[in-house]
């Protein structure tokens, strides 16, 4: 429970510490809430810890013209309690009231969450099904990408070397909109067995649009397009859902098996979409 | 030698091992299979021992009876987990040739006496101090290599050394608890009388014996009764080598394992015969009349009414009206169970006899000339409380403030000899061997206070000690000033107020309650939510309902962690998996159901002060509730029994494989 020896930045502007990390050996240190216990149990080496924290405004939220934008190193208990956020993307809020516990949600971020990729992680459920952007840059690079591109498989991202994630760009909900984030948390780690996020539009008694989007089952968070085809075209929701997870690779543990994660991600997906459609107006 | 932790872990890091795999058992039923690999090459068949006990005639009970009801049932491996891992510092003083160890123990005088064994140092150079200790459940009832190795490093290099362990650490190199396959036969009448039981006990010891690793399966086959009242009993125990973390002691200590067994057995019974579970326990009961109680495993229960905390419990959840909620509830589909335990335990460890290192415990207390009182306990409580019941009893007994006594423990060079605190013993041997010495010395107070008021029969209370003929006073301390002062002495009485008792118990104490579990089971997941949790508890009498409440809602966290959630997973190569709090889970705080506590108060005959123990209740009590509940959730499906712990996809397997039965 030692750390190996480590040099140590702290940065006190983007640019310094984006030139910092042109140093492929660097690790990139957010909330800590994934590095320094990997640091611990010498599962990570770094060379170098450059440090965000003192980098100003990297933790701002703030909406404009229907998109919302949150700094990487916005906190989960930021983004649990942002009025912006619970205003605009309540989703994502409700999504991060479930990560952890009480001092994790004041340390942890948003940017050192997903730029991690826990497989059973529960944000990247919301970002899916939110449609969520994510900006990345390094000293020489700008880019955008979208949240399901950036999930690549289990603890690996579509970041380059050199590069940080900067903010999250959410569009909006329509207030109008029901969304859901139901979990079933493991025991131990609190981790998410299965975590599904939905949305849902109403048109009538009628579902207008609908987003799922599911964590914990396989290496990577996913939407499921069937699913919300189905619904979308009309389907009740015990149809639409029954094949939510099937055909998908799932983990297994000694806690659930590949086969039960499947069957929790049909049976959740069910349940956010009840609690998602009462939302709704 | 590392001169901090972090050039240790670098270093320890520079080591590289060569292992040559051998053949590998994690399971004791594997590992007694013909052809398994020996954990030991000079013992090939992996069986350190077997142990029969017998009582009354069991074939006769088999023959006579009309129904017989078996089943595997098992106690899964557990990690005890306190929140306090292992650590020791040692200091070696070369000049007095003296060594001062600290360390996170429960016995600080056993380990004393062993360790001066080990590194073949007269005793009374040795002192082993005990600060607060954060935690033990019997893993700290335990001599380990740490506390020798660190000692002897000391002495080797003249220079302090402390080992602090880690959670991984602890994980594999304290003891683990539990580790039972069991194979049960109940014979009955058809009315429910319970005739007799056969016991087929596998212990999964690990690769060696720790302190008391053998004797834990011994306490399981002597409470296999339970509050029944039947005589004839055969069991066997296998104790079986695994290439796994030693069991030993672990709260509970082979009670858990035996209660689960016979309270998962009268359920089996109850179910077999379509009766009522609480109704077949209430007809099998020890009768209250009946005490002291001879059982077929030659134990004599000391006072008991069995039937008063079950018949609270029941009528704490309206038991009749709770059954017919479960009727609309199954006629809605839904999976709704009520679970009974009805549980006895073997406290207050022991007549010296029945354990290797004596039973008794000890207590001085001392009057200060200011009047203050010290009280030098030889039981090492760890989180019990007990600086606070022995206070308590102390005040009460000498009629002075509970702020004015202080009680001191866990220092081998300030504390008279002790035993420790394990098996719920700290009140119902160390409070009583308290309780005597302060008879001692509240007669040698009055004797002093008759002097000073010139009198012959004098009263203590309040603070002062009062003439009961004039009502003139003196108070405590100014009695306890002349009696340092001595500047006149009462009849053949020496001066100074302390008093030492050593203290040996005629009995074990045998407390005993009624816990019911009401859950209802997610039929889509095997989700399991406990409705309501009800514990009645009768630890004889209560000296601090706080301290009593702490105990029974930490047991209970514990019961349920093993009906619910905990277990050591090995691979077949003897692998840990389970090998951190994030994949082992122990029971948290929002995990907790409400815990509807309360008590009925039989005191017990064997100790002046009436008391039982309780430390160990709720564990022992809850997880056969917990199980009966889900198990009775499930019965519609035709489930019979599950094992430990209840995982909700264990759970959803057998609604799956109960709805296609």
């Amino acid at each position: 429970m030692i750390p190996q020896a480590f040099d140590y930045s702290s940065p006190r502007s983007l640019h310094e510490a984006l030139v910092l990390l042109e140093n492929g050996e660097h690790k990139v240190l957010a909330g800590g809430m994934s590095l320094v216990p990997m640091m611990k149990l010498r599962l990570a080496t770094p060379g170098r810890v450059v440090d965000l924290s003192r980098v100003p405004d990297l933790n701002r939220i703030a909406e404009s013209g229907g998109v919302v934008r949150i700094g990487a190193m916005a906190t989960h208990h930021e983004i649990e309690t942002s009025p912006v956020v619970r205003g605009q993307c309540p989703l994502l809020s409700e999504a991060a009231s479930h990560i952890g516990d009480v001092q994790v949600r004041n340390m942890g971020t948003i940017g050192g969450s997903i730029a991690h990729a826990d497989p059973a992680a529960d944000y990247p459920a919301a970002l899916v099904a939110l449609e969520a952007r994510v900006r990345l840059v390094s000293a020489h690079s700008d880019r955008t990408l979208d949240a399901a591109d950036f999930f690549l498989d289990a603890f690996t991202t579509a970041l380059a070397p050199g590069e940080i994630v900067l903010e999250l760009e959410i569009p909006a909900e329509d207030s109008s909109e029901g969304y859901r984030y139901e979990k079933v948390a493991h025991p131990a780690s609190g981790f998410a067995v299965v975590g599904v996020a939905v949305r849902i539009k109403k048109n009538g008694a009628a579902i207008s649009m609908a987003r799922i989007g599911v964590t914990g089952m396989g290496p990577r968070a996913f939407r499921d397009r069937a699913a919300e085809k189905l619904l979308e075209e009309g389907a009740d929701i015990a149809r639409a859902t029954a094949a939510v997870g099937a055909g998908q690779e799932a983990n297994a543990d000694l806690y659930a098996s590949a086969d039960y994660r499947r069957h929790l991600a049909a049976v959740h997906a069910a349940r956010a979409l009840t609690v998602a459609l009462s939302r709704a107006s | 030698m590392a001169t901090d932790r972090y050039l240790a872990a670098d270093a320890a890091d520079l080591v590289e091992v060569d292992y040559e795999p051998l053949a590998a058992v994690a399971d004791p039923e594997k590992a007694l299979a013909a052809g398994a690999p020996a954990v030991h090459p000079q013992w090939p068949d992996n069986i350190a021992f077997t142990f029969h006990q017998e009582g009354g005639d069991t074939e006769g009970a088999f023959r006579d009876a009309e129904v017989v009801v078996r089943q595997r049932i098992t106690s899964q491996r557990l990690i005890p987990t306190a929140m306090e891992t292992r650590g020791v510092v040692a200091e070696w003083r070369a000049g007095e040739r003296s060594l001062t160890l600290y360390s996170s123990t429960q016995i600080p005088h056993l380990l004393r006496t062993l360790l001066a064994g080990i590194l073949g140092m007269p005793e009374n150079h040795l002192r082993v101090i005990t600060p607060e200790v954060g935690g033990g459940f019997g893993s700290k009832l335990n001599v380990y290599a740490e506390e020798a190795l660190a000692a002897f490093v000391a002495m080797r290099i003249n220079h302090p050394v402390k080992w602090i362990e880690s959670r991984r650490e602890n994980f594999q190199a304290t003891i683990h608890g539990r580790g039972h396959v069991d194979y049960f036969e109940l014979a009955a009448k058809r009315d429910g009388t319970m005739l007799g039981l056969k016991l087929k006990l596998i212990q999964d010891l690990g690769a060696y014996h720790q302190l008391l690793t053998p004797a834990i399966p011994t306490l399981s086959v002597l409470m296999m009764p339970g509050l029944y009242n039947f005589p004839n009993i055969s069991a066997d125990i296998v104790g079986v080598f695994t290439n796994c973390v030693p069991t030993d002691a672990y709260r509970g200590a082979g009670r858990p394992e035996a209660t689960h067994g016979i309270e998962r057995m009268v359920d089996i019974l109850a179910a077999e015969l379509q009766m009522d579970p609480a109704a077949i326990r209430l007809k099998n009961f020890v009768p209250a009349n009946a005490f002291p109680y001879a059982t077929a495993t030659g134990l004599s229960y000391d006072s008991g009414n069995y039937a008063a905390p079950l018949k609270q419990a029941l009528d704490a959840v309206e038991y009749p009206k709770l059954r017919e909620e479960q009727k609309r509830a199954r006629a809605a589909g839904r999976l709704m169970g009520i679970g009974i335990s009805t549980y006895g335990e073997i406290c207050a460890i022991g007549p010296s006899p029945a354990t290797p290192a004596g039973g008794w415990e000890s207590a001085t207390v001392k009057i200060e000339p200011t009047g203050k009182v010290t009280v030098m306990t030889g039981a090492s409580p760890h989180g019990q409380g007990e600086e606070t019941t022995f206070a308590q009893i102390a005040a009460d007994e000498l009629g002075v403030d509970i702020d004015d006594v202080l009680v001191v423990h866990g220092d081998t060079a300030v504390v008279q000899y002790g035993i420790g605190t394990f098996g719920s013993r700290g009140t119902a041997i160390g409070g009583t061997a308290l309780y005597y010495a302060l008879q001692d010395l509240k007669a040698k107070v009055k004797k002093f206070g008759a002097m000073l008021l010139d009198t012959q029969k004098v009263t203590l209370a309040g603070g002062t000690c009062t003439d009961e003929v004039s009502g003139k006073s003196v108070s405590f301390a100014e009695i306890a000033g002349a009696a340092y002062r001595a500047l006149k002495l009462p009849p053949d009485t020496e001066p100074g107020l302390v008093a030492t008792r050593f203290w040996e118990p005629p009995n074990f104490t045998f407390p005993f309650g009624a816990h019911i579990v009401v859950s209802e089971v997610d039929r889509d997941t095997g989700a399991i939510e406990i409705r309501r949790y009800i514990a009645v508890d009768d630890c004889g009498k209560i000296i601090n309902p706080l301290i009593v409440a702490g105990q029974v809602h930490g047991g209970v966290a514990q019961g349920l962690g093993q009906a619910l959630w905990e277990q050591a997973v090995y691979d077949d190569s003897g692998q840990l998996l389970t090998g951190e709090l994030t994949d082992y889970a122990v029971p948290k705080a929002h995990l907790m159901p409400w815990i509807e506590s309360s008590h009925t108060e039989t005191p017990s005959p064997v100790n002046p002060l009436g008391v039982k123990g309780v430390g160990e209740a709720g564990t022992i009590g809850c997880s056969p509730a917990v199980v009966n509940s889900v198990v009775d959730a499930l019965a519609p499906l035709g489930v019979r029994h599950i094992d430990m712990p209840l995982t909700p996809e264990k759970i959803w397997n057998a609604i799956q494989q109960g709805g296609r039965a």
